[in-house]
């Protein structure tokens, strides 16, 4: 059993400590926005926020994080956040759309302490972020115009 | 329900092979509204027989319905994979229909080859592949758009008394000059109750609104960006249990037993089971199943299993090379006599490693056995029919008890279309195994994604190029060695004279005027399950041609875009792409320092698209590719800026696998099992890309493959003006650590 909140609701979940937070969120509490892609930290898809920070949920033990806030694509709020996805459809962004949960988790929490990234910044700050159709040109360019929607 | 089938329009099939059925309209109320679709009708009298028999009762499938809200859901043929299929096949409904866009909704269809079937595969199957779906679509979906407008267009006039031509639709509403107006779900029911229209007229192409209009926004943006987008992952079903395999960790073994004890006893395991592909351990949910995984214990046959490495199949492939090609794919004059009589000869060897698809979401599909007998399967459906016969096999109904759900995959990249249905045939054995209890879905690690198989396979080119005392070149060999994808399967009858078209394809259509050309196939028999990888044979082939062709120019004293126009009609689609190509991307200019250009040129799936990279040499001996120039002929391009998509993830695709992607095996045994070794591009490596289109009017051919072939051999010959190596061995890690 444990405890975690996740988008601000407090959930009960028959988990135990070792259990993924991916697993919780999807599978025992049922929010599927969050995806599974590697299982190890390689891909980014599992990107959530604990207690504001980005983590990679699949490497993420429930036991490990108890008491924390967990927000997913689901419950993602915000001046930023908001911007990062209207930009996403405007510049229509995603092609499979798989990964563009964790891209636009990332994202927004670059925009978030950076408000206005070079080209260099968000390359080290997507890299972790693999997405198989390779909409990067894309990404770097939505990333660009939310910033730029956010200053004006 | 009957539908009522009233009229016959022959297809010109544009751009695809044309099939010798015929399309009847037909149309019926759906719900609060009606559906709009199409049935092929062989032209064959047995086949008259049969349509008259059954009403069309069970060969009419929709196009599209239009509800009583007036919401359109167009139903396609196409499965979405990311490419962007929906949204074409929406565009060319709502364009006809003049459907308000906004309200426009897409889903996948399956269960009926006759109305469903790919046309570029003569509507045999019904298939997403080969960059085919605009082509298979453009005239159908216009169509039933068109016939769906007037039917509506109709229900208004009757119900207003006043003269159809009077009528007016525009973004979904009807209006009369009178003031009346109405939106579609006013008249979708009674729309259902019009005679099917008997001439049905497509809109001029200077009235389009949607096609071809580069502001058009995909429908599905939005919910991708907030997680709402459900793919076979998200699947939800009350009691769902979750499985994952354990597949044979060698090609072609088989287990022999297995021993279930302590996963049964992990905490969430429901049961263990065996399958004729790998055991299954089902869990309450994914983390029960993994754990349950690692605790069970199998005793493998490995007595039929494949056990060489890729080291001892490229050593192989090595000696075949030098020895005379099996099959020949293409001649062209006499190659032999020419190098006897040419002034400089050049050769070259290529070696390309298996790749993996490796896409986002790993395989996975569901399986649920109603009450009533039906079995119902969810999944990447990229081959249903295969899946809905498969399917219906395991479970001992017939298929037409099959309903298959088509989810929208996270990824593809030709991965999802198999003849084994390798995870579809899973789920369904996995419930079965449980006596069809719960549903199960068989969710696939990355490990199992990337270790059970399925892969570009690896090929090995031989080339050869004979100048004349002008620097003309006068002779080509190709010789390709490498697995068929196609033998042993469905396709197999597509393998003509030893050749599967797929091996070859790139190279025995190779554009240039060389006078004596061969192009030679060696098909070997490995063990390693192969199949299509976005663009197939022209990942290789426009690769090896490109790259020694470069080395040809040189050779010849000759610059690299001039020498291919000299060989290219002038007024040839190629000609006219390399040409923008060029334009755009100021090659007579000279660079920054620094800086170095390659171009590549290549035909794939009825395309035209030229590339030009611009590289920097790393510091390390390696490259960075910093900007790339794309120039595409797609025949009309339908969203424009999803061809610009398709051509800029297809350039990201094509330069990771170049860059550093490479399946291995050992013994038998695949040796990488995720992203950390197994490396797909990142952001950090991406270009700049720029993509042009050439403005044409004659009908779609493809563009979600054809991006790939040109990057890998136009940043190769960057990188050799960059590095002054000609890398023959992909990936380019191995070749530049070397």
């Amino acid at each position: 059993m444990a405890i975690v909140t996740i988008n601000g609701v407090k959930h009960s979940v028959q988990a135990e400590a070792d259990m993924p937070l991916l697993w919780v969120i999807r599978d025992l509490v049922g929010l599927t926005g969050t995806k599974f892609g590697c299982g190890m930290a390689q891909c980014g898809a599992c990107t959530v926020y604990v207690d504001g920070a980005p983590v990679r949920s699949c490497q993420t033990l429930i036991g490990d994080i108890e008491g924390a806030e967990v927000t997913t694509i689901e419950g993602l709020k915000g001046k930023v956040a908001e911007a990062v996805q209207a930009v996403w459809a405007d510049l229509d962004v995603p092609q499979c759309g798989y990964c563009q949960s964790g891209q636009i988790m990332s994202a927004t929490d670059l925009l978030t302490s950076n408000p206005k990234p070079s080209d260099e910044d968000i390359d080290a700050a997507m890299a972790g972020n693999l997405c198989r159709c390779a909409t990067y040109h894309r990404i770097r360019a939505g990333i660009h115009e939310a910033a730029k929607r956010l200053e004006g | 329900m009957i539908p009522r089938l009233m009229q016959s329009v022959s297809l010109p099939a544009a751009g695809v092979q044309a099939s010798r059925r015929q399309f009847l309209i037909g149309a019926l109320a759906a719900g609060t509204g009606i559906a709009v679709g199409f049935r092929l009708l062989s032209a064959s009298p047995a086949a008259a027989a049969e349509t008259a028999a059954d009403n069309g009762a069970h060969s009419f499938s929709p196009y599209l319905t239009i509800d009583g809200d007036g919401k359109v859901t167009v139903l396609s043929s196409q499965f979405e994979m990311g490419q962007g299929s929906y949204n074409g096949i929406a565009t060319l409904v709502a364009e006809e229909l003049d459907a308000d866009w906004s309200a426009i909704d897409v889903k996948g269809a399956a269960g009926n080859i006759k109305a469903y079937g790919n046309l570029a595969f003569g509507g045999a199957i019904q298939a997403t592949g080969g960059s085919t779906s605009m082509a298979s679509s453009w005239e159908r979906y216009r169509k039933a758009g068109a016939a769906a407008r007037a039917m509506l267009v109709a229900a208004a006039a009757s119900e207003w008394g006043v003269d159809a031509a009077e009528i007016t639709v525009e973004n979904g509403i009807l209006a009369h000059p009178s003031g009346k107006s109405g939106g579609f779900g006013v008249f979708a029911a009674k729309a259902a109750t019009m005679p099917v229209p008997a001439d049905v007229k497509l809109k001029q192409p200077g009235d389009w609104k949607l096609i071809g209009n580069p502001e058009l926004k995909r429908f599905d943006s939005a919910r991708k960006a907030n997680g709402t987008e459900q793919y076979t992952i998200d699947v939800k079903l009350p009691g769902l249990l979750t499985a994952v395999m354990i597949h044979p960790p060698l090609f072609g073994a088989k287990a022999k037993s297995f021993d279930a004890s302590a996963a049964r006893a992990v905490k969430g395991v429901v049961d263990v089971v065996e399958t004729p592909r790998g055991i299954a351990v089902i869990g309450e949910h994914m983390w029960a199943a993994i754990k349950g995984r690692e605790a069970v214990k199998v005793e493998w046959d490995d007595a039929a299993a494949e056990k060489r490495g890729t080291q001892e199949v490229m050593s192989t492939y090595r000696d075949l090379a030098k020895k005379t090609p099996a099959a020949v794919a293409r001649k062209d004059g006499d190659a032999e006599a020419a190098f006897a009589q040419a002034a400089k000869v050049l050769e070259a060897s290529f070696e390309f490693p298996y790749l993996a698809h490796a896409a986002m979401e790993p395989l996975n599909a569901v399986a649920r056995m109603n009450e009533d007998g039906t079995l119902d399967v969810w999944g990447g459906h990229q081959f249903p029919d295969v899946y809905q016969r498969l399917a219906g096999e395991i479970a001992g109904i017939p298929p037409e008890k099959v309903r298959l759900n088509v989810m929208k995959s996270g990824g593809s990249f030709g991965r999802r279309a198999v003849f084994d249905g390798d995870v579809v045939v899973e789920a369904v054995y996995a419930a079965k195994a449980i006596g069809f209890r719960a549903p199960v879905k068989v969710q696939w690690t990355r490990e199992e994604d990337m270790r059970a198989g399925r892969y570009r396979p690896a090929y090995m080119h031989t080339l050869k190029a004979g100048l004349d005392a002008d620097g003309k070149l006068v002779a080509w060999n190709d010789h390709i060695v490498g697995q068929s994808i196609m033998a042993k399967t469905a396709f197999e009858g597509m393998v003509k004279n030893g050749v599967d078209p797929t091996s070859v394809e790139g190279a025995s259509n190779l554009p240039y005027r060389i006078p004596n050309q061969t192009v030679g196939l060696t098909t070997t028999d490995v063990g390693v399950p192969v199949l299509w990888w976005r663009s197939v044979g022209s990942t290789h082939t426009a690769y090896a041609a490109e790259v020694f062709l470069d080395e040809v120019a040189e050779a010849a004293g000759r610059d690299p875009v001039e020498f291919r126009l000299s060989l290219l009609e002038p007024q040839s689609r190629h000609a006219t792409v390399l040409k923008l190509a060029a334009e755009k991307a100021e090659w007579q200019k000279p660079l920054a320092e620094g800086r170095f250009r390659g171009v590549a040129l290549a035909e794939s799936f009825g395309s035209v698209v030229a590339e030009i990279a611009e590289v920097s040499a790393d510091g390390n001996g390696g490259i960075k590719v910093e900007r790339v120039v794309a120039a595409v002929d797609c025949g009309l391009a339908v969203n424009p800026d999803q061809v610009r998509a398709q051509v800029e993830g297809g350039i990201g695709f094509g330069l990771g696998a170049i860059l550093g992607e490479e399946i291995t095996l050992t013994d038998g045994k695949v040796d990488q099992g995720n992203f950390d070794v197994y490396t797909p591009l990142r952001i950090d490596a991406m270009p700049k890309v720029e993509v042009h289109i050439v403005p044409l009017a004659n009908p779609p051919s493809g563009i979600g493959e054809p991006g790939v072939p040109p990057i890998g051999p136009a940043v190769a010959n960057a990188a050799y003006k960059a590095l002054g190596k000609r890398i023959r061995v992909m990936p380019f890690s191995k070749s530049l650590n070397a």
